[in-house]
């Protein structure tokens, strides 16, 4: 018998009522992520990546299909699947220590257990120096690093950003991909990662979903071979780019057409 | 607090500088906030004493009045020292009032944000209740309450309650929904949502609505006392101008003024406490 997928999405479709119109966002979704993957989807706006992620997210329930982790249907938002948003959602009434906390202080965890896990992460992201501040005083970056921080002390196994490094500057961007990708590697986390760059998905992910808009759909998967840690430089990186990035043009020049 | 905003310590600066600097820093806003009130007074004394007008007292006279209105032995009337009797009078109702509003309105206010059957059922009521002003409710009150305490105490509790209520309402609703899957997916669902998300994110407008509503309890109570009652700022600001004592109706109102910005004062400190996270709570 085959090995059980951490998450198996099997003919997901999406469809809203919206003012008696119905919208398809996302149509015959099928996907595969084993245990330890990092998958990056990409496509152009209203190609149904955000509606997939908060699918497996369990905010959404999908209309067609099902999606399953570890082969059990999804019901729901749940501590094993945690969500990093694009704008933070960090509780503005509590400090880095109590966002982080948040989770295991949630779940009943007892109080010692849950100041342990705090310390351990607030050093992970370096913040130990604004632990006890508030998230209207950090940087976006910093913002970021708790809300990735709060995920994992939860003890989540797939970790799903929607677009998290979208508001950030180019440096801080860098520098974020870079320790999202140590932290990858020593954890063994799934990742599931919405992203409008296509060098953020090359330079992350082990396969890249290509979807596309109208409906929203999957309509590739590209498997990235090349060795880490990646260089965006290097000429082999520069030929995936363009590989991809036709690929994606194409579907955009179908949809002009 | 940001990393920022801290300069390195100059090391040429004299060691007195940052005290008195920081000194200077506090006196600033007391300094510029003292010449409008100073101009006024000013000609408010000029007007006077050019003969502009008869029928005020001078600045000096009421200051006077004041002094024998809180203490005594200037004049030995029937209100010479007799300031803290209405002042407690008609704080307590301020007080009593404000505090029974914001009882039933902030778990009022959060029901209807909550929940769509208390709002179906309450809200048309309300918002056709809110437009009648609370002067207009005077007699009525009146004919309910009986002349006196518990009228003023019911016209207070009127004139706290909307303000309070349609703020808590409002902050309750506008809770963003990000935050609700933020607590979800860290396990924290269903009720134990309310505590930890509902409560702490509508505080701050729970808090606009408690500091309009003790504002305007200050304003009601010159209404509520203005008929048979005894003692209380609102009464003696009445009897003076029965009297034609306009000196002691200024002195009324000063003390209504003075009152009603230090208990205001005392909530924006208390908020400013609470509120440290909120960047818009800075007072």
């Amino acid at each position: 018998m085959a090995e059980i997928p951490i998450l198996d999405i099997q003919g997901v479709g999406k469809t809203y009522i919206l003012n008696d119109s119905r919208i398809e966002a996302l149509r015959d979704a099928n996907l595969t992520v084993r245990k330890g993957e990092f998958i990056c989807l990409i496509g152009a706006s209203g190609c149904g990546k955000s509606t997939l992620l908060r699918i497996v997210a369990g905010f959404e329930a999908p209309t067609a299909g099902q999606a399953l982790m570890w082969g059990k249907p999804i019901a729901g938002p749940a501590p094993d699947r945690g969500m990093v948003f694009q704008d933070y959602g960090l509780f503005p009434w509590l400090t880095v220590r109590e966002n982080i906390g948040f989770g295991p202080a949630s779940r009943g965890r007892p109080k010692a257990e849950v100041r342990d896990t705090v310390e351990r992460f607030i050093a992970l992201i370096g913040l130990a120096r604004f632990a006890d501040a508030h998230p209207h005083q950090l940087s976006g970056g910093m913002k970021q690093r708790v809300a990735i921080a709060r995920v994992l002390a939860n003890d989540a196994e797939v970790v799903l950003m929607d677009e998290p490094f979208g508001a950030l500057d180019a440096m801080t961007r860098e520098r974020l991909q870079d320790e999202l990708l140590e932290l990858w590697q020593r954890t063994g986390l799934t990742v599931l990662f919405v992203t409008h760059s296509i060098e953020e998905a090359i330079f992350l992910s082990d396969r890249v979903v290509v979807m596309e808009p109208g409906p929203g759909r999957i309509a590739s998967a590209h498997p990235v071979e090349l060795p880490r840690p990646r260089d965006v430089a290097s000429p082999e990186f520069n030929l995936v780019r363009r590989e991809l990035g036709a690929r994606l043009h194409s579907h955009h020049g179908k949809k002009a057409a | 607090m940001s990393e920022a905003t801290i300069a390195p310590p100059q090391a040429a600066a004299p060691l007195a500088r940052p005290g008195l600097h920081r000194l200077g820093r506090r006196l600033g806003p007391f300094l510029l906030a003292l010449p409008v009130p100073l101009l006024l007074l000013a000609f408010w004394h000029f007007a006077v004493a050019n003969g502009l007008t008869r029928l005020i007292p001078s600045p000096a006279e009421v200051a006077e009045y004041m002094v024998d209105f809180a203490v005594g032995g200037i004049w030995d009337d029937a209100f010479s020292a007799t300031l803290h009797i209405h002042l407690l009078a008609s704080a307590s109702r301020v007080y009593g009032g404000f505090l029974l509003a914001a009882l039933v309105a902030v778990p009022l206010g959060i029901l209807i944000g909550r929940v769509a059957l208390v709002r179906q059922l309450m809200d048309p009521f309300l918002q056709l209740m809110r437009p009648i002003p609370v002067t207009a409710w005077l007699p009525l009150s009146m004919i309910l309450f009986g002349l006196g305490t518990q009228s003023a105490f019911f016209l207070v509790f009127l004139g706290a309650f909307y303000p309070i209520l349609l703020n808590t309402i409002l902050g309750v609703k506008n809770v963003e929904p990000r935050l609700f899957e933020a607590a979800a997916m860290l396990g924290c669902r269903g009720n134990a949502q309310f505590f930890k998300v509902v409560l702490p994110a509508s505080l701050p407008s729970i808090f606009t609505g408690l500091r309009l509503g003790l504002g305007l309890a200050w304003f009601v109570i010159v209404v509520g006392e203005m008929t048979g009652v005894p003692q209380g700022l609102g009464a003696v600001i009445m009897d003076g101008r029965t009297l034609s004592r306009t000196e002691l109706v200024i002195c009324g109102m000063i003390v209504i003024g003075v009152a009603g910005f230090l208990s205001d004062r005392a909530v924006v400190m208390l908020m400013n406490r609470l509120l440290r996270w909120s960047p818009m709570h800075r007072g």
